[in-house]
Parts: C-alpha cells; structure tokens; sequence
C-alpha cells in the first residue's frame, strides 16, 4: 500500500480516539476493542457534546480505556473510579460520566463502591466488561469466574461461587440495568445510548473474550470460537427476574435489559430534601438550579 | 498565584466557643471548600457533622462515602470537577487513604486531609490523642513524593491553618495535611473569624490558553503547571501512571525521574517559603525545646518550670511540620548544648531533628506513646538532664 492510500484508510471512530496513543495494548481476539466501538458508535448517534462526556476508568485491561478515548478521562486507582466519577459528577453535576472498567476492578477489589453509588441512584453510567478474569495480571481467579473454569491462583478449577453481577447491581438500587455479549454490537450501542439519557445509576455488562488467558487455559480456542459460544448459548430476555442471570462455566448466557426505571438521583434527592426541610435558606445545589 | 477575598457565603464571621474540630470545618468552608467527602472516625467525626450541617447554606455537597478509600477518591473527582475538597480522619482512616494519597501526587491534585490523632497502631486509642502518625503523613504512599503538614496547637488555628493549608495546596498543587490531635479537636476556645474581606484564598491556576495548546503538566515559570477541569471542552488525560507532559503515560525511568523530581523538589525548593514556626529566646539558648501541637501547650509549662531553674531555654514550635526546618536545625546544632523534643509518640519527628543536627549537638527526645499528653515535669525532668 502506498504511503497516501494509509493515511486514507482512517479508523470511522477516530474522532472519539487518542490516536496519538495508538496501537492500543489490547490483544487480538479481546473484546475491548468491540465495547469501545459501541461506546463510540452510541456517542456519535446521540450526539453527545464531546465536552461533557468524561470517562473515568480504574486498573486493567478495561482500565486502558480512559487513556484512548479523546474526552476528558481519568485512569484512576485499582478499584475506585466510581468513587472518583461520585466526586466528579457531584463536583460538576453539568457533564455526563462514564465509568469504563473491568469485573476485577468494579466487582472484586472495587464492590463496595459499585453497590453503594447504586444504592444512591448516583447519575452515572458504569459499563462493566466481563472477560470472567483478572487478565492484565495474568488471568488470576476473578469473582465473576465461573465454577469449575481454570484460573492462574485457581490451577485445580475455581470452586467459589461467582457474582451475578446484573442481580448484584439491581438488588443495590441499580435503575438501568443490561447484559449484553460482545457479538451483540448493536444492543450494546443501544443500551449505552439509552443509558446514557438515563437519570440515575446505569449498569450495562458486556461479556467480552479473554483469549490469550481464560481462554487459552481453559482451552476455549480463539476469539472466533468464543463468538461462536455466545451465539448458540445467549438468549435475550429482556426484563428477566435478575435473580436468574446467574453463569455456568460454557453455560447459557441470558441477555438483555433487566432494569429500566425511573427514581430521584443523589443530587435530586438531596435538592429536593434539603429545600424541603431547610427552606429559603438552602442553596439550591446541581441540576435543580437550572430548571 | 491569584489572591482573591473569601467568598462571604462561607465564612461566619464573629467570635465563637468552638472545638477544633468545628474549626477544621469552618476554616474549609471560608478557604472555599466546597465539597467534603467524608467518612466518620471517632476523634475527627465532629468536622464532618458540622460540614454535613453547614454546607447546605453555603452551596456546595457533603457526601458521606462508603469509606476512607471513597473519601479521597470522590475528593480527587471533584477537585478535577473544578471544587475545593477536603476531608477529615484519624489514624485507620488515614492508612486506608494512603494509595490515593499518591494518586494526588502524582496527579498534582490540590486538597486538604485533616488528621485528627488518636493513639495507635491498629485501632489503638480512639478516643485519646496521639501524634504518632507524622512519619506516615510524610512517608506513607508508595513511591518517591511530598506534601505539606501543618500543625494547630488551638481551635483558634484549626481555623487559621484550614486556610492556609488550602492555600498552599493551590499554590503547589500538592496534597496538604492538617495534623491535629484528639486533644485540639476536642478542645473548646474562642475562635475568632474575621470579615471575608480580610479572608484571603489562593484561587485556582486556571489554564487560560488556547484549548488545543492546553498540556496538563507543562510546568509554568514558577514549575507549577496550570490546571483545568472536565467539562470545558480541553479534553484532558490524566493518570496514575507515569506520565509526560500531555498527561499519557510514559512507562520508562527518564519519564520517572522527571515526574519524581518535579514532585519532590516543588515542596523542597519551596520550603524557605512554606515552613512557618515560632521561635523564642533562641539567641543565647543553651537548650532548644522543640515541639508542635498540643504538645508545644505542655513544653511551655516545662520551659518556664526550667527558666526558673536559671537554665537558658529557647523554645521552636512548629507550625509546617513537612517540610521540616533543616536550615534553621542545623544552623543551630552548632551553637547550642542540646535540643528536647518532646512529641506523642515513641520518636518520629525527632528524627528529623538528629538527621539535620548531623551530630552536632546532642537530641534529647521526650517519649509518650499516646493516650495522653506529657506531664510537663517529664520534660523538665529531660531538658534538666540535658544542661548538665
């Protein structure tokens, strides 16, 4: 290929891309990449301003994102960018946040931040990808890894019983609520869009491949044959009682959106409150100044 | 540096009863704080009940997290969300704030952690004071950085330091440490708060350039780079991770020797402007207590005990604990007999004081392991010993 006709062969989603920052680390087959595209594809459909769209991302692989999206992005501590995009959003309540990050990072070291800002309806979107391992690592034993699936610190086969990370959320207070693999492109870029114009706190799983650890020690194959796994086990059914989400090593994957509901977020709830309870005294705080 | 008046909303000017703790909170409220993320821990827990009360008058947000590792994470999100953080702790909570104390460093993130001091280690003695975390304020996140700590011997300067430790992480964009004790922050005197007009607050370094030229740690002409917040369209990065100018990692140790020795060396070659202390009688001492905190309140007793003894006592306390004074130590290691530290905990800071002494004079520590404060006649049992 000649050196114009490179330059003319531009990613569709760079606008939304460091591409000073490319190549990404990403391996071939993992499903990052995808969730990324979706994210990208939901923000142009949307038209989100740019400008006020923040993605806060914690240790990872997924953690990597922040530093590819051209958007005001925050690669912040092991388990803590919920914490961080609370502060965030509470800080500026004009700009909307995404919370990009892996099942290690939100569900295992970062759990207790992931149920509460749910129980608090903060108004932001988490997108949570699950590849069921702590893959940066190495692939160490996750609590989102199957019983039975093989594991660098679970070499015998995992015996402990994993979240359900759909039921976890929902049971916390979640007010979105969605599943998706990463062969399910498109309802991932629904789902985002949808949950970015969502008041409230906004959960969305995407099961992605990892390849070069869970599934090569669980002798899974290529990304091709994980794809291939998704399309004959997953099954939407939207609106499935949470408590039935859970996954079995190579089982069934129920898919789609559980929770979609409507309930005053933190800033709302305290506006609301305070001015209820304290009066003119109260200095009108967030989103409730502007209406 | 910008020096603007405090924004009257904040500050209840007049004269007040007040612990230390309401202090720490009021102080935080007229530098412009507007947003406490907070975690209750017995002996800090009063500032936090105060902020949650007060800010609703004032504008701003109290949340109270889920714990110390959400405090100071939610504060890091807010100061990048364009507030004034700060927070209130003690010693367990502090330790679990440790790595994020860190992630502040390295991203140059400006706010505020008071440390109200129980007896430790582990859970220690939560209701009794100590000082026994000054070591661990300067030293303990991983990794080369530094930081400013200031230490109020009054609920009178709870107030006064709550601003200037605000100030001064603008100014550096560091994190800044109040270390209080129990005893301060339980301790009720007259705290006087001036009019807001005679206030001052360092306003933030706000990047007012072209968007696309803006780079998050460019230094300025004063090595401090400029800062900007999300949402206003610069569309920034920012890490963790070593990193470059533009803010994007660089994983190779000529990227960490730069970032290392920004950060260290800002606080460092600063520290002549920074450090604020009181000295008395020094010229012709022969004996020099050194002291901060309450315990500056108890030396005092034992100096004057020693003076009428006829023993020639100057006194330092200090009022910016890090950086620490090594100048002014070591000038005077060389003129006088001995220098007694007395301090709550079994011999931190007095390390400080035999590390710039260099072994030019003699160091007397004065130990206590918390629970409690000296006994003025054990310090003028040690500053006696030292004369000899």
């Amino acid at each position: 290929m000649k050196k114009e006709e490179q330059n003319d062969a531009r990613n569709p989603i760079e606008g939304l891309l460091r591409m000073d920052r490319m190549p990404h680390i990403w391996c071939p087959g993992c499903g990052i990449g995808t969730v990324v595209t979706s994210f990208a594809e939901a923000v142009k459909k949307n038209n989100e301003d740019l400008n006020k769209l923040t993605v806060v991302s914690g240790i990872g692989c997924t953690g990597r994102v922040a530093g590819y999206v051209k958007l005001d992005s925050f690669h912040t501590t092991h388990g803590r960018a919920i914490p961080f995009a609370t502060g965030l959003k509470l800080a500026n309540p004009d700009i909307k946040v995404v919370v990009f990050s892996g099942d290690g990072d939100l569900a295992g070291i970062g759990g207790n931040h992931l149920i509460h800002a749910a129980r608090r309806n903060m108004d932001i979107l988490v997108i949570c990808v699950n590849n069921f391992n702590y893959a940066m690592t190495g692939g160490q034993v996750a609590a989102t890894t199957p019983k039975g699936a093989n594991a660098s610190t679970a070499p015998y086969g995992n015996f402990e019983n994993a979240f359900s990370l759909p039921y976890l959320v929902d049971a916390a207070g979640a007010t979105y609520v969605a599943r998706w693999t990463c062969l399910h492109l498109r309802r991932v870029t629904k789902s985002i869009q949808e949950a970015l114009n969502h008041r409230g706190f906004s959960f969305i799983e995407v099961i992605t491949p990892c390849v070069t650890l869970y599934a090569r020690r669980n002798r899974l194959g290529d990304g091709l044959n994980l794809l291939k796994y998704y399309y004959d086990n997953s099954e939407i059914q939207h609106g499935a009682d949470t408590k039935t989400l859970d996954i079995d090593y190579q089982g069934k994957l129920i898919v789609g959106k559980f929770i979609d509901k409507e309930k005053p977020t933190f800033l709302d709830a305290m506006d609301t409150h305070l001015n209820e309870v304290i009066g003119d005294d109260y200095q009108l705080y967030g989103r409730l100044n502007d209406d | 540096m910008k020096k603007v008046k405090a924004d009257p909303k904040g500050v209840l000017t007049g004269s007040h009863y007040m612990d230390g703790d309401f202090a720490l909170a009021e102080g935080g409220l007229a530098a412009g704080c507007r947003f406490f993320g907070g975690y209750p821990i017995t002996p800090s827990t009063e500032t936090a009940e105060r902020f949650s009360e007060r800010i609703p008058m004032v504008g701003g947000v109290f949340i109270q997290m889920e714990d110390e590792l959400a405090s100071i994470i939610s504060m890091i999100g807010a100061v990048w969300g364009g507030k004034k953080a700060m927070t209130v702790t003690s010693g367990p909570g502090f330790s679990l704030m440790m790595e994020n104390i860190g992630l502040a460093a390295i991203t140059e993130t400006p706010l505020v952690i008071a440390n109200v001091q129980r007896g430790g280690p582990s859970t220690g003695l939560p209701t009794l004071p100590g000082q026994q975390d000054m070591m661990q304020a300067r030293w303990g996140s991983h990794g080369d950085y530094n930081i400013i700590a200031l230490s109020p011997d009054s609920p009178q300067e709870c107030f006064d330091l709550t601003i200037k430790a605000f100030n001064l992480s603008e100014i550096y964009r560091v994190p800044v440490f109040i270390m209080t004790d129990e005893c301060i922050g339980h301790m009720h005197e007259k705290v006087v708060i001036p009019p807001a007009e005679e206030i001052e607050v360092v306003e933030r370094k706000w990047y007012t350039g072209p968007k696309d030229k803006y780079l998050p740690f460019k230094l300025d002409k004063d090595g401090i780079p400029f800062m900007v917040k999300a949402g206003d369209g610069y569309r920034f990065h920012i890490t963790g991770l070593t990193h470059d100018e533009r803010g994007y990692p660089l994983l190779n140790s000529k990227a960490q020797d730069i970032k290392v020795r920004h950060i260290v060396d800002k606080i460092n070659d600063n520290a002549d402007k920074i450090i604020i202390l009181e000295e008395e009688d020094i010229d012709g001492a022969d004996i020099v207590v050194i002291s901060y905190g309450i315990t500056s309140r108890v030396a005092f007793r034992a100096v004057q005990t020693a003076r009428k003894a006829g023993i020639k006592v100057g006194t330092i306390r200090l009022i910016t604990v890090w950086p620490f004074p090594e100048k002014l130590i070591n000038k005077l290691a060389k003129k006088v007999k001995a220098f007694v530290f007395p301090e709550i905990n079994y011999g931190q800071m007095v390390r400080e004081v035999e590390r710039s002494s260099a072994g030019q004079t003699k160091v007397f520590p004065v130990h206590h392991c918390g629970g409690g404060v000296h006994n003025p006649d054990d310090i003028f049992k040690v500053i006696k010993e030292a004369a000899k």
